[in-house]
């Protein structure tokens, strides 16, 4: 967590900074296209004439809204992050290709997510050179090298209590119904252990951008984050 | 058919464990009772006995046996709710093994620990919950008193009077005035006031697009102010006008037979007139004796207890706790911090570190929808806000849109969460 903060604040002062000819580059772009090819030519086109397959096209894929293609019919969760404000940035998209189902806990994209740093970056390097006039921007978030911030896995560790969990729970059930109910609010049954100490810290950086969540998940210590996991993997 | 049904059950429950617990069991179980069965009263409930069913004897005492939400009704009065999709009934928590008494609390006797009911009743506790709502502030409104809530109605206790409320608004002769006489702080919402306005702009703009809306209002300032505003521009063109302390809407007087408001000398004729007095604890917690000075009774920010008798605890508007406000979703979360609180005191059970959190949702518009919440934690002096958030102006359509879809999810959330 700490050493998050820290990186957060020291890329605030490279975007503030004037004169800073480049960032660091962010992956190797053309390892990147070897990766887009095998992991995800299958469902998605990029490049000027590109179209939506399986997935949607990912030409000018930075600075867009999630959920925000034109023609293409995205999960009622991937609309709901675009509608509450989730933009895909070097930050938010690496988040999603390590692990989408903590991102965006009910998207169609049926991919594993890649778990190592490096070749995401490569990837996103790739990525990146199909969105809009990259050399012109200045040299803020999407072009800053992207430090990794993945959950340490001590936190992942962390055996919760699950009679704290319960208890905490009832703050979740104010509006998440137990029953797996899904209307207008998203359904929290049934969410393996990891993924949901995953999207709770999501909430917790920010990265997943929902207000009340934001709040509620940003006063959750680690430890009672895994006393939630152990309390959910508790019931059905 | 089911009230009386529910009644004689309960009757039999509340005098036969008394009676017949110490044979069966050796010893009595704790009893809890509980006043009031809204989002304080039924939650606390529900989950004592959801987490401690069998080890205690819990009675809910509310005098309706169907309970109207006072969140939402808002949006009954602008057409997006039906009536009926604000009632939900007690049977689930019967269910529960909690004896639900359809009556009304009259008398405590804090001494002997027993609550006395119109009906005759008489509850004994180990533990007694008071989560009663509002009553009004007599005078608080010059020439408006109870008696006059049949033509100038408060609504703000859901129910007939909402009813009345919105039959009036229908009622109003094209290009008429509605007025609304706005509450001074503090005050219950939801039904938030200004929520209201705007659910009855939308209202006449549908039926009586050349009718005027008058707010009076005796505060300089309130929640969410500059998105109403906004929104109210944005949608209701010159349709609303505030009137705000500095041209007298904090010394407005209503005139019931004649159907006038006065401010600052001025008469002004209208055709429907919501008064929201002032406001303190429900009557009940004065009668127990909770409530201070202030009307309101306090009680400690890590559980909900009343400061004035260590066998009382206040949820929601009745209690007078620090920075969170009157809603029907603080209640909720105070419930569960006493429900822990009660059952460690009476059970054994673990007792974790007091949280709370609210949020609020109000619609503006069909589809425009925006929201203000905040998480709390108990300091030594009062429940203070951690953290909070409120909707931007000038938010997108699909933001607002699925701001108020998720408040429909809340919805079905709480009232699930209270009633089962």
């Amino acid at each position: 967590m700490t050493g998050w903060r820290v990186i957060a604040s020291t890329l605030a002062l490279i975007a503030a900074g004037p004169g800073l000819a480049a960032a660091e580059a962010i992956g190797d772009a053309q390892r990147g296209a070897d990766l887009f090819q095998k992991q995800c030519y299958a469902c998605h086109r990029i490049g000027p004439e590109a179209e939506n397959r399986v997935g949607p096209r990912l030409t000018g894929l930075f600075g867009r809204r999630a959920g925000s293609v034109d023609g293409f019919t995205y999960s009622k969760s991937m609309a709901r992050m675009g509608a509450d404000g989730l933009t895909w940035t070097l930050e938010t998209l690496d988040a999603y290709i390590e692990n989408p189902k903590a991102l965006i806990s009910g998207t169609r994209m049926n991919y594993r997510g890649l778990k190592d740093d490096q070749a995401r970056a490569d990837l996103m390097a790739y990525l990146r050179s199909y969105s809009d006039k990259p050399r012109d921007i200045p040299e803020a978030e999407p072009t800053a090298r992207k430090t990794d911030h993945d959950l340490d896995s001590a936190i992942l560790a962390i055996q919760g209590d699950p009679e704290y969990g319960a208890y905490l729970s009832s703050e979740c059930t104010t509006c998440h119904q137990r029953d797996g109910t899904d209307q207008g609010i998203p359904s929290i049954t049934n969410w393996p252990a990891e993924d949901f100490v995953v999207a709770m810290h999501a909430y917790k950086r920010k990265l997943r951008p929902h207000p009340v969540m934001q709040m509620m998940a940003g006063r959750l210590s680690d430890d009672e984050i895994a006393a939630l996991a152990a309390y959910f993997e508790t019931i059905d | 058919m089911t009230l009386t049904r529910r009644t004689f059950i309960s009757t039999t429950l509340a005098t036969g464990v008394i009676l017949q617990a110490p044979m069966l069991l050796g010893q009595t179980k704790p009893r809890v009772v509980i006043i009031g069965g809204g989002a304080g009263g039924a939650t606390v409930a529900r989950y004592l006995a959801k987490d401690a069913g069998q080890a205690l004897d819990i009675t809910l005492v509310e005098m309706n046996p169907i309970y109207t939400t006072c969140f939402f009704s808002n949006l009954y009065l602008g057409g997006f709710r039906d009536f009926e999709s604000l009632q939900h009934g007690y049977a689930k928590l019967s269910d529960m093994g909690i004896s639900v008494v359809t009556d009304m609390a009259t008398g405590i006797d804090t001494t002997a620990r027993t609550v006395t009911t119109a009906g005759g009743q008489v509850l004994a506790y180990d533990r007694l919950v008071l989560s009663p709502g509002i009553d009004f502030k007599e005078g608080s409104v010059p020439g408006w008193s109870l008696a006059d809530m049949e033509i100038m109605p408060h609504a703000y206790k859901a129910g007939p009077q909402t009813q009345l409320l919105k039959a009036q608004v229908e009622a109003m002769p094209q290009g008429g005035t509605f007025a609304m006489i706005a509450p001074p702080n503090p005050y219950r919402c939801p039904p938030g006031p200004y929520e209201r306005i705007s659910m009855i702009a939308h209202m006449l703009t549908q039926m009586n697009p050349t009718a005027k809306i008058l707010l009076v209002d005796p505060k300089d300032k309130y929640s969410k102010q500059a998105l109403f505003e906004e929104g109210w521009q944005k949608h209701y063109g010159t349709m609303i006008e505030r009137v705000g302390p500095d041209f007298g809407g904090d010394k407005a007087e209503v005139r019931p037979a004649t159907m006038e408001v006065v401010i600052d000398g001025e008469v002004t004729k209208v055709d429907c007139c919501n008064v929201i007095p002032g406001q303190i604890a429900g009557q009940i917690a004065a009668t127990a004796g909770v409530t201070d000075d202030t009307g309101w009774a306090p009680v400690h920010p890590d559980s909900m207890k009343s400061k004035l008798d260590e066998n009382i605890f206040v949820l929601g508007d009745s209690s007078s706790q620090g920075d969170m406000p009157k809603s029907g979703f603080s209640a909720n979360s105070q419930a569960k911090v006493a429900a822990m609180a009660i059952r460690g005191e009476l059970t054994g059970s673990k007792v974790f570190p007091a949280k709370y959190s609210n949020t609020c949702w109000s619609l503006i518009a069909p589809d425009d929808g925006v929201k203000v919440g905040a998480s709390y934690e108990p300091t030594p002096e009062k429940i203070a806000s951690v953290e909070s958030f409120v909707s931007a102006t000038g938010e997108d359509a699909a933001l607002r849109k699925a701001t108020y879809e998720e408040s429909l999810g809340w919805y079905a959330g709480i009232t699930a969460d209270m009633f089962g």
